[in-house]
This record gives C-alpha cells, structure tokens and sequence, in this order.
C-alpha cells in the first residue's frame, strides 16, 4: 500500500489507459466488460484517495519521471481537481454495470469490446485533462478523449450517429486546435507550459505582452467554450448525444462537458487570474450573458422537441448555461454554485439518459409520441426519471435546488436583481419540458407499441435508482458537494489578484 | 427535560406518521379494507399526536426538532408555535373525518386508482404538517413545494383530457408563482437578514426602505400562490376536477391553509406587525386583499357548478386572511388565524355536501338543486350551516374571525376593509342563501326521483364537521388561545 | 508605414493567421466532408507553425552545450508540435474513416445531400 500511495496520481490514469489495451485485445465481449468493470471500480477508489489526502494535508504535485517542474510534466491536485476526478470517476464506476446489457442491446458483438475500450481511453482522457498541470499535456488528454468520444457516437444505433461524429470531431478539433493556440500563445509569452509556471511568469509579462496575453486569454476560452458545448458553440452537442449508443450518452452528458467546464475554470481562476486582473476584461461579462442566452434559448428549445433523448441534451445545454453562469459571476456564492452543478447536474443528467436507455433497451424507441403510459408500464424507471427531472426543475429538496441557491445569492451579492429572476424564469421553463414528459408517462393510457415493456433488469435498475437518490440525498446533505465546492472556490477566488 | 423530550419525540411522530402511513399503503394494495384501516390509523396516530402536543404549547413549551443542516445555515428544522399548532390541529383532525369520508365516496363513486389516491393524500397531509411546523422558511418552502407535487396526482385523477389540462394550469401556477417570486423573496431575506428562522417580531434588520419592504411583502404575498390572492387564483378552480375528498380537504383546508397561513407567518414572524405597519403596507395590500374578497364573491354568484361556486367563495375567504393581515392590527391578525380554523371546518363541510349529492343523485350543478333539501335533509342541513359560517351569522365560527377582523378594521380606522367586509357578507348571502332556498323551498324537479341520502360514512362525516362549526363558536377557546399567542400579546 | 512594417516583421504570424483563416473558411463553407477534412488539416497546421517558427533563431544551433556556440534555438516546440501532428494525423484517419462509413451509409458525402436524405426517411 505504501508504495502505491505516492503514485496515485499517475495510477488514475495509467489503469484506464493500460485497461483499455488489455479490453481492446480481449476482443471477447463479456472479457472486456469485466476488465472495464474492475478499472471502473478501482477508479472512485484512487480519486477518493486522493479527495482525502489533499483535505487532510493540501495539494499534491506528482514529477513525472521525477523531472522537477516546469521541466518535467507535473500531475497537480488540489480541491478543485481533486473534485472533478471524484465526480468522474464515480460515474463512471457507477453507471458501469447499466452498460452490459445496454451494449449488448444495442452494439454488434464484433464492436463490443472496442466499446468497453473506447469509453476507457475515454476515461483516460478525462481523468488526465483533469489531473495534470501541464498546459500542453491537456490538449493531448483532451485529444484522446475527444478521438475515442468520436468513435463511441459513431457506434450508435443509427446512420445519423455518423454524421454527428463527423460534425463532433469538426467542431471538437477547432475547438482543441484553437486552445493549442492558445496555449503557444502563453508559451510564446512566458517560455513555460506548467500551469503554475505560466500563473507566476504571466504577470511580469503583461506590461509588454498585453495583447498577445489577451489572444492567448480569447482562444483558450473560445476554444474550451466549443469543448463544453457554450452556447451558442453547442450545435455539436444535440446530436452527438441524440444518437450515441445510449450508456454512451450518459456517460458523456455526466463527464465530458464538465472536464472542460473544469479546464475553463483552471484557466480562468489559476492561470490568467493570478496573473492580471480579468475582471477589468470583458470575459466574466460575455459568459454571463451567453450563459443566461443558453438558459433561455436551449431549454425553449428543448420544450419542443419529439425525441426525448434530443429534449434532454437541449436540456444539458441549457444547465451547461447555469454552470457557467455561476463562474462568470467570479464570487464566492456564485462559483460554487457553478462547482456544485458540475456534480448536481452531472448525477441528475446521468440518471435521466440512463432512464433513457433503459426505455430505450425495452421499447426500440424514445420518441414522446410513442411513449404515452411508460411510467404505467416501466414504474421504477420513470419515478427515477420524475425525481432526476424535478431535479433539473430545481424544487427544493433536489440537489437543483442547492445549484440553484447559491447562483441566485451569487447574483445577489453582485446586485443582479434581475438575474435572480432570470435563473428562476428558467428553470420553469425546465418544468414545462419536464412536466410535459412527465405528464405524457404517467397520465396517458400506455399505447399498443409498449404494452409489454416492464422495468429492465436490476444490473440496469440499480445505477438509475442509485443517481437519482442521490438527486435527493444531495439536496439535503450537501457536505460531499456544495462543502467541497465552496472550499475549491474559496481556494480559487483566494489566488485572483 | 423529560418533557421537553418526550414532546420532541411526540413532534417527530407527527411529522412521520403520514410518511409512514404513506409506505404502508401500497403493501395492502389488494385489500382495500385493510388499505382503508391503514389510512384510518395514520389519520388517528396523526390526529392523536398533535392533539396530544396541545397542552404543552397552551403551557408555553415550544418543541423543537433539527433534522438536517443542508447549507451551513439552512436548516430542515421543526418548531411548534401556537399558529402551526392551530393548523396542524384542524388538518389532522379533519383528515381523520375526510378519510371516513373518502371511504364512503371512493367506494361508492367506484373510483378507479384507490391505493394511489390514498398514498398521495398521505403525503400531502405529511406535507401539511412539514409547513405547520417549519421553523425556518426554507423548511416551510420545502413543504410548500413538497405539497404542491403530492396534490398534483389528486387533481389529475380522473385522467382525462379535462383532469390533465387543469392540472397543468395548477402545477404550473403553484410551483411557478413559487419558483418564480417566492423563492427569490426567501434568497433576499437571507441575504438582508442572514437567517431564516422564523422569530416573533420579525428578522429583517432595522433601518430597511419602505419600498424594499413592499417589494420583499409583495413577492412573498403573490408568491405563496396557494393563497390564492388575484390574479394567480386559477388554480384553484381548476383543481375542482379532483375527486371531492381531495377538494374538501385539499382544496378548502390543507392546501389553501397551508398558503394563507404561510402569509400569516412570514407577516408576523418574518417582517413582523410593526415593521410592515410602520412602513405603511396596510393600504395596497387591503386593496388587493378587498378586490380579491369582492371579485371572487361576484365570480361566484354567477357559477352554476356547485364545486366551482365553492372553489371561487374559498379564494374570497382565503383573502380575509390576507386582510387580516393587511389591516395590521394584533385583533384582526388573531381573527385571521381564527378565520383560517372557522373556515376550514365550514367550506369542508359545504364540499361533503356537494360530494354527497354527487354520490347519492349525481347532480353537479346548481340549477338541479331544486328540493334536493327534501330528499337530504341530513346533506342539506350540514350545508345549511356550512353557509351560515361562510356569511358569518352566529351561532357559527365563522362569525368569531370575521368579528375579529372587523374589530380591528374599526380600530385602525381601515374604513376600506369596514367597507369590504359588509359588501362581501352580502354577497357571501346572495351566492349562499339562494341554493338553501332552492333545496328546501322548491319543488323537486321530475328528475330524482329516488329517494334517500348518501352512504353513511359520507352523512357521518359532514355531520361531524357541521357539528364542529357551530361547537367552534359556543367554544372558541383553543384555537383563540393560540391565535392570541400569535400575535404575542 | 509603421503597421505594415510591424506586420513584414512578424510574417511568419501573419502566414499563421493566413492559413488559419483559410482553413477555417474552408471548414464552414464546403459542404464535401472530405474537403471539410482538407480544412481542418490546414487549420490544424497553421498552430504547428504557431510553435514552430519563433523556436528558430537565426545563427542558432541544436542545444548542444559547448563553448564554440552561443546561440541555441529552442528544441521543445518541436517536440511538442511532433506530439501536436500524431493527435493531428489520427484525427484526419478517423475523420477519413467516418466519411467512408457515412459514404457507404447515405451513399454521398456530401452534407446537404446527407441532411436531405436523413429529412426524407
């Protein structure tokens, strides 16, 4: 154990990324999916290993290859990453079992193990954007991870799952390519690609090197503002999440957009905050706003869609809005609101397209129309559903409602009276999606096309029924979350000059 | 401390036993005697319980119970004080009557969905109970909330075309006045105050603007859309498609008394009497309290549908609380909380009788009363004096808060609610009178010709709540008492 | 004078942002996914000179420490930008790959086509 210890940050990912080797030459469907199970499982083990070591004792900065930073690549984790890992990788150990039959459902056996190890490299991906404090070092991670995301859409059920791929990796490679800019930019300036480095070098660079900061400043947050799908750079996202195999879907919409939500953050607060004033920048102001735009538009846009999978991901757009509309607010109240709903909304979004898919595994459809009576018919799943869904409304006693509390007190203290009222607007208009559903599930006769349908089996149930307790538990108890967030922004907002 | 204990676990008790009772149910979903004894249980044990916190909070105790520290500061905490232990004691122990009373109806009415309707009613009575003895508003906004979404399967019971429109209209006013304005009311009480707790003569610092205070009390008054003030009142009348036990209760007691009563406690215990009236908040909000009163009366007299002739009479006695409230004199905020035991035990009644007339002859509307008193007398004698209350004539409760109201209209010389409380008994006779008249003193039309009254356990329990209305008045004392403790003086 | 000057005087940025713009330009306009791809590779390429050009230094050498020379240019961007065209070419494969799924699935590659096609069914 000792001798594990020190390595942790380095094991989070070397396992996944060792894992999905070992599920890629396991070529066998049911091999693969015990190797992704173990990896999976191991993963919460290691972040939360580390989650407590850097409460007990403050942030851990891992050589490797025991080159000193900034020569060598440093792994660097504190509370804010500490946090995201945790949200990662507990997902992903907890959705994990859903996956076999969902797959199994919906992929051929030939591509089964590529699956199990596409979403690994994926995890890979993640969890090293996440861990490592080397600026260059993210883009490769993200690359990986954006490259096997590419491949996980393309194996949907559907020809349009192709094309969203392709549209997906367009966007994502400009989106990546334009942070690689960014990045030269900072390294022209400063000579340096550790992110603390940079954060230090920064602010003696400024007085000659304003403008190039300020381009380097613009593509990094255009380029991972693509990434997580900031409105209005989101068109990506609806139908990558529409038609990716379904445990895809929900792996992504919990993980993915909020790894770059994560990258934006340590940009903003930890390199170029602690390096110039970007509050005397107009870019706290325009995240606001296109974050307010995302909240209104995306859900209108949601309440009109007849494909439930598609209401959701306009859904996810629109609480991608609510995340950064707390990091634009750049105070206390309103970033760990924007940290809290980087969890909050990831265990209600991973619960709502597992009900998803386990409608999917047992109708052959998730279109509304077709779906009248489902909750007569599939009980367990549309309660998890209804609870994941009150949720993204925000009443009170959801872990919404936490997000929602602190975003509305953030834009308290920054005397925005009207985006107090904004945020509550919106979120009724959350209801209106939600409540449509929720309506057409329960209160409609079942139709002929799902009249045998029943709840999936309990591998499937288990997760869904899991999240969305945990939707509950989260709105009551919210040490684990709105603590932890509320301790990495105090440490965020510390650091700002 | 053996007391203050046992009360405390007494407290706990109440706030479980609906739950529990909820859970239960479905277990005995193929045996629906046994569904109903449950019930009944859980509404004695509930009945029981509250009853037996009487005393202590009569002799000053004031049991408290913190369940959760969910954000440092906000609290889900309990706290019973002599308001929430009036209105606790009217939920419980008319739900007690109204499950008799269910059971007659849901049988004989054949309902389909029994075990869901029970287990709902149960939350929403768990619920009730959560806002009675919130001891913060963020406890009580949970409740609020948590009410509001277990009511919602009642209201669209039937589930038809008709049930689900309404209750899209009820969800959507209920939870969106309440998203919408009274959560941003409770976030800026945090934010002046820096405390939710509920505390006699207010929390919000001294020292605040006028307009601030209007603002504040104007988002808390249209926010708590269960109050029913206008024009977010058309939930209420939608909600009338719900079976008529839901109605009775739900929509004459539970629910619109959980939004009156809340505006009573956020006047009294958030802004407190003194701050609101030296901030000159009396004159606006009785305007819009005495519009309330009077449309709504004047809406009324033109429904032909009992239930919505009700549904309207209920929003314009909901605003006597509120004028209550308005007119910000410690009698009149006393007669409020009175007004809100009056007439629960009154509009139940009168919905029981609609509900029986409904079962027994199948009539809804109005018009087709005529000599219905003839054949019902037990019905139409209960909702005899189930108006008589609404008008306010003794020997009934209602009479009692409408007395307190008036008397501190008078002393405050609010010579505009003097003048909407006279109009609007006026009209409360005009819409109630003529249906009496119509039972008794018109021929029976061709159409019912059978005879005979609805199944006993439905003339049982409107017997028992229009027995209560006139006892109210003969012994006001309880719910006197703890209406004067409200007011702290 | 001084802004065209300026601009002579940074031309190897001044190509950068040439290309980046043209790849770009193509990426939004061409509806052909392989031509889109094409774009996306120019685009791609116009950050590896981002990196690139300013670690050359006229009169540099290799970084090789020895007292005969003093001026070194600098080896880290070109292996960063080594690492930069491996993540480059494996996105081009993959998007290749995808154009020939899609070309066997729609039977075009072309988007419009493809979006009329996915409105018709």
């Amino acid at each position: 154990m000792s001798a594990v210890w020190p390595h942790l940050p380095i094991l989070q990912v070397i396992i996944p990324l060792f894992g999905a080797l070992l599920a890629g030459f396991a070529r066998r469907s049911g091999a693969a999916f015990a190797i992704t199970l173990v990896v999976s499982w191991l993963m919460p083990l290691c972040a939360g290993a580390m989650l407590w070591q850097v409460l007990a004792s403050g942030p851990i900065s891992y050589h490797l290859g025991s080159w000193p930073p900034p020569w060598g690549i440093e792994y660097r984790v504190d509370v804010l990453n500490a946090f995201v890992l945790m949200l990662v990788s507990t997902i992903g150990a907890v959705i994990m079992p859903f996956a076999r039959r969902s797959v199994a459902f919906e992929i051929e056996e030939g591509q089964r193990a590529w699956f199990y190890c596409m979403y690994l490299l994926c995890l890979t991906g993640l969890l090293g954007v996440t861990i490592t404090g080397d600026a260059f070092n993210a883009f490769v991670f993200l690359e990986i991870s954006s490259l096997s995301t590419y491949v996980l859409i393309a194996l949907g059920r559907d020809r349009r799952a192709l094309l969203a791929a392709f549209q997906y990796l367009i966007m994502g490679t400009i989106g990546a390519t334009l942070y690689v800019a960014g990045v030269g930019l900072l390294y022209l300036v400063t000579g340096s690609l550790n992110m603390v480095d940079i954060a230090a070098r920064l602010g003696p660079a400024w007085a000659d090197n304003s403008r190039a900061i300020i381009a380097a400043l613009a593509f990094v947050t255009v380029g991972v503002s693509l990434k997580l799908a900031l409105f209005p750079l989101h068109a990506w996202l609806p139908n990558a999440y529409a038609y990716a195999p379904s445990w895809a879907t929900a792996f992504l919409s919990a993980t993915a957009t909020k790894v770059a939500i994560y990258l934006l953050v340590r940009f903003l607060f930890s390199i170029f905050g602690v390096a110039i004033d970007f509050r005397a920048l107009p870019v706290a102001a325009i995240v606001v706003a296109l974050s307010l735009a995302a909240m209104f538009v995306a859900s209108l846009i949601a309440v009109f869609q007849s494909n439930l999978s598609r209401m959701l991901a306009y859904s996810s757009v629109a609480q991608i809005g609510y995340i950064t509309l707390g990091i634009g607010f750049v105070n206390l109240a309103g970033l760990t609101g924007g940290l809290v709903h980087i969890v909050n909304h990831a265990l209600m979004k991973a619960a709502l397209f597992l009900a998803v898919g386990a409608i999917f595994f047992r109708v052959r459809t998730v279109r509304l129309s077709e779906l009248a009576g489902i909750g007569r018919k599939m009980p367990i799943t549309m309660a998890a559903f209804t609870v994941a869904g009150f949720g993204l409304v925000g009443t009170p006693g959801t872990s919404g409602f936490i997000s929602k509390w602190y975003l509305a007190l953030g834009a308290l203290e920054k005397g925005w009276w009207v985006v107090v009222f904004l945020i509550v607007a919106s979120s009724l208009i959350a209801l209106v999606y939600v409540g449509r559903v929720l309506e057409l599930a329960w209160l409609r006769e079942p139709s002929d096309a799902i009249k045998d349908a029943n709840d999936p089996p309990l591998s499937m149930l288990l997760p869904l029924v899991l999240l969305a307790a945990a939707t509950i538990y989260f709105g009551l108890d919210t040490e684990w979350t709105a603590g932890i967030a509320s301790m990495a922004a105090k440490d965020l907002l510390g650091g700002l000059r | 401390m053996t007391a203050a204990l046992s009360s405390q676990s007494i407290l706990l008790l109440a706030l479980l036993a609906p739950f529990v009772g909820a859970l239960i149910l479905p277990l005995a979903h193929k045996m629906p005697n046994l569904r109903e004894a449950v019930t009944l249980v859980t509404a004695a044990a509930l009945c029981l319980t509250v009853v037996s916190l009487l005393g202590p909070v009569l002799d000053g105790a004031r049991p408290e119970l913190t369940v959760v520290d969910v954000i440092p500061g906000l609290t889900v905490a309990f706290k019973v004080e002599p308001l929430g232990m009036l209105f606790a004691l009217i939920a419980s122990s008319l739900w007690f009557v109204n499950s008799v009373y269910s059971i007659g109806y849901m049988r004989a009415n054949d309902e389909p969905r029994q075990t869901t309707f029970y287990v709902c009613f149960a939350v929403a009575l768990g619920s009730t109970i959560g806002i009675a003895f919130a001891k913060n508003l963020f406890t009580l906004f949970l409740f609020y909330e948590a009410l509001t979404l277990s009511t919602y399967p009642l209201v669209t019971h039937r589930r038809n075309e008709e049930a689900v429109r309404a209750g899209r209209t009820y969800l959507l006013l209920l939870l969106g006045t309440s998203l919408l304005l009274f959560l941003p009311a409770i976030v800026a009480t945090w934010v002046l105050a820096g405390t939710l707790d509920f505390r006699p003569g207010g929390i919000l610092p001294a020292g605040l603007s006028a307009p601030i205070i209007g603002a504040l009390l104007a988002l808390y008054v249209f926010g708590i859309g269960k109050a029913a003030v206008m024009p977010l009142h058309r939930w209420l009348p939608a909600a009338m498609v719900a079976p008529t036990p839901v109605s009775a209760l739900l929509h004459a007691v539970a629910v619109v008394k959980a939004g009156v009563f809340s505006i009573l406690k956020v006047a009294a215990l958030v802004f407190g009497v003194d701050t609101l009236g030296a901030a000159g908040q009396s004159a606006w909000l009785t305007a819009v309290a005495g519009t309330t009163i009077l449309v709504a009366s004047i809406i009324a007299l033109k429904q032909d549908n009992l239930k919505r002739r009700l549904a309207y009479s209920t929003i314009s006695q909901l605003s006597y609380v509120v004028l209550g409230v308005a007119i910000l004199a410690p009698i009149s905020v006393a007669g409020a909380a009175m007004h809100i035991a009056a007439h629960a035990f009154s509009k139940i009644t009168l919905f029981f009788a609609a509900g029986s007339i409904y079962t027994a002859a199948h009539l809804t509307e109005v018009s087709q009363l005529d000599g219905i008193g003839r054949r019902m007398p037990w019905t139409m004698g209960a909702f005899t004096i189930g108006a008589l209350g609404m008008i306010g004539v003794p020997p009934t409760a209602g009479f009692l808060g409408k007395w307190f109201i008036l008397t501190g209209a008078m002393q405050t010389a609010n010579w505009l609610a003097v003048a909407v409380i006279f109009v609007s008994t006026i009209l409360n006779a005009a819409y109630f009178l003529p249906i009496v008249y119509r039972a008794f003193f018109c021929e029976p039309m061709g159409g019912h010709d059978k005879s005979g009254e609805a199944p006993w356990p439905i003339v049982v329990a409107l017997t028992a709540t229009a027995i209560g209305t006139v006892l109210m008045f003969f012994f006001p004392d309880i719910p006197f008492a703890l209406a004067k403790l409200l007011s702290g003086r | 004078m001084e802004t065209l000057a300026t601009a002579l005087g940074h031309y190897n940025y001044v190509i950068t942002i040439f290309l980046m713009m043209i790849g770009l330009y193509i990426v939004v306009v061409r509806g052909n996914m392989v031509k889109k791809l094409v774009g996306l590779s120019i685009f791609q390429t116009s950050v590896y000179l981002l990196y690139i050009a300013p670690g050359k230094i006229i009169g540099g050498t290799a970084p090789i420490i020895d007292p005969a020379f003093k001026v070194y240019s600098n080896p880290l961007p070109h292996v960063l930008i080594l690492t930069a065209i491996v993540v480059g070419v494996a996105t081009l494969a993959l998007g290749l790959a995808l154009v020939v799924r899609i070309n066997e699935a729609y039977g075009t590659i072309e988007e419009d086509e493809i979006f009329e096609r996915d409105r018709e069914t």
